[in-house]
């Protein structure tokens, strides 16, 4: 499994603040790189699921790690 | 689809067509069904908005499902007309107002926790009477919005602009006010009238008014 190229810190932050952040962060990336996502606003979970599926980026794992969300992002 | 019936009709013999109609109306069936979402699958989707208020709470839902649906890599575009041309002017001056606004809460954005749970229920007349209650109404909004996270209306509109919302402005509401076009962000990419959106909203997925 390929590493983490990028780490995004949307915590603090609300609908759509993560998804709108992590758009612009994945442009930055290559075909294939890893993005991770922190967030702390519940709404995001649903909203990367659905995020990716519209992108055609994959969205290798949603966990939830105390009060926090993290999503690791594979970009198509 | 045309392909097909003419094939039927005109060269397939009688009998044949007879006998294996109905197993080429089965073929043709599935074939178009796939063929069709294949091209829905393909399609990029699109969102069209008439954004027709200026106050500030009504300004983010075209901002939000805007820049949220940019993101998601559909087309979109924003048609800005009456109070809704206040979402373009270069310095935005938003405000929210209570008066008339039943479903707005009243809530104070700091102190103690039981403080902040308080909804304020100030009659209307108290409203309208005091002088400067809507910015101080505006001022406690903005306030609410930062300590949750939630973006401001220009943080929300930069990301329109640099993902390349077509953000179309209605001329004859700048006329109508005498506004003039120096007023407005140098993004707004058309100065247009009805006649000009409304086949953008045709071809539109997603239209909706605001």
């Amino acid at each position: 499994m390929s590493t983490t190229a990028q780490e995004l810190d949307a915590r603090g932050l609300n609908c759509p603040l993560p998804i709108l952040r992590a758009k612009k962060a994945i442009n930055g990336l290559q075909h294939g790189q890893i993005l991770r996502v922190r967030a702390t606003d519940p709404g995001s979970v649903k909203d990367f699921d659905a995020f990716c599926k519209a992108t055609g980026n994959e969205l290798v794992s949603s966990e939830q790690d105390g009060g926090e969300y993290v999503f690791q992002i594979r970009k198509h | 689809m045309s392909t097909v019936t003419e094939l039927s009709s005109s060269r397939l013999p009688q009998d044949l067509l007879q006998q294996h109609g109905a197993a080429l109306d089965a073929w043709f069936n599935d074939r178009f069904a796939k063929k069709l979402k294949e091209v829905e699958e393909n399609k990029t989707p699109s969102l069209a908005i008439i954004a027709t208020k200026g106050a500030m709470d009504w300004a983010y839902p075209p901002f939000i499902l805007a820049s949220t649906a940019s993101a998601l890599g559909w087309d979109v575009s924003v048609f800005f007309t009456f109070y809704g041309l206040e979402l373009l002017k270069k310095k935005l001056n938003l405000q929210v107002s209570p008066l008339g606004n039943p479903g707005m809460p009243m809530k104070m954005p700091f102190g103690p926790e039981w403080f902040q749970g308080i909804n304020w229920n100030i009659p209307n007349a108290v409203m309208a009477g005091v002088p400067g209650f809507e910015k101080l109404a505006t001022g406690l909004m903005k306030k609410t919005v930062k300590n949750n996270g939630v973006a401001s209306i220009q943080e929300l509109r930069d990301v329109c602009v640099e993902a390349g919302v077509n953000l179309v402005a209605c001329q004859m509401t700048v006329d109508l006010f005498g506004y003039s076009r120096e007023d407005f962000i140098p993004e707004v990419k058309d100065w247009i009238g009805a006649a000009s959106f409304l086949p953008v909203a045709q071809q539109s997925d997603v239209c909706l008014f605001i």
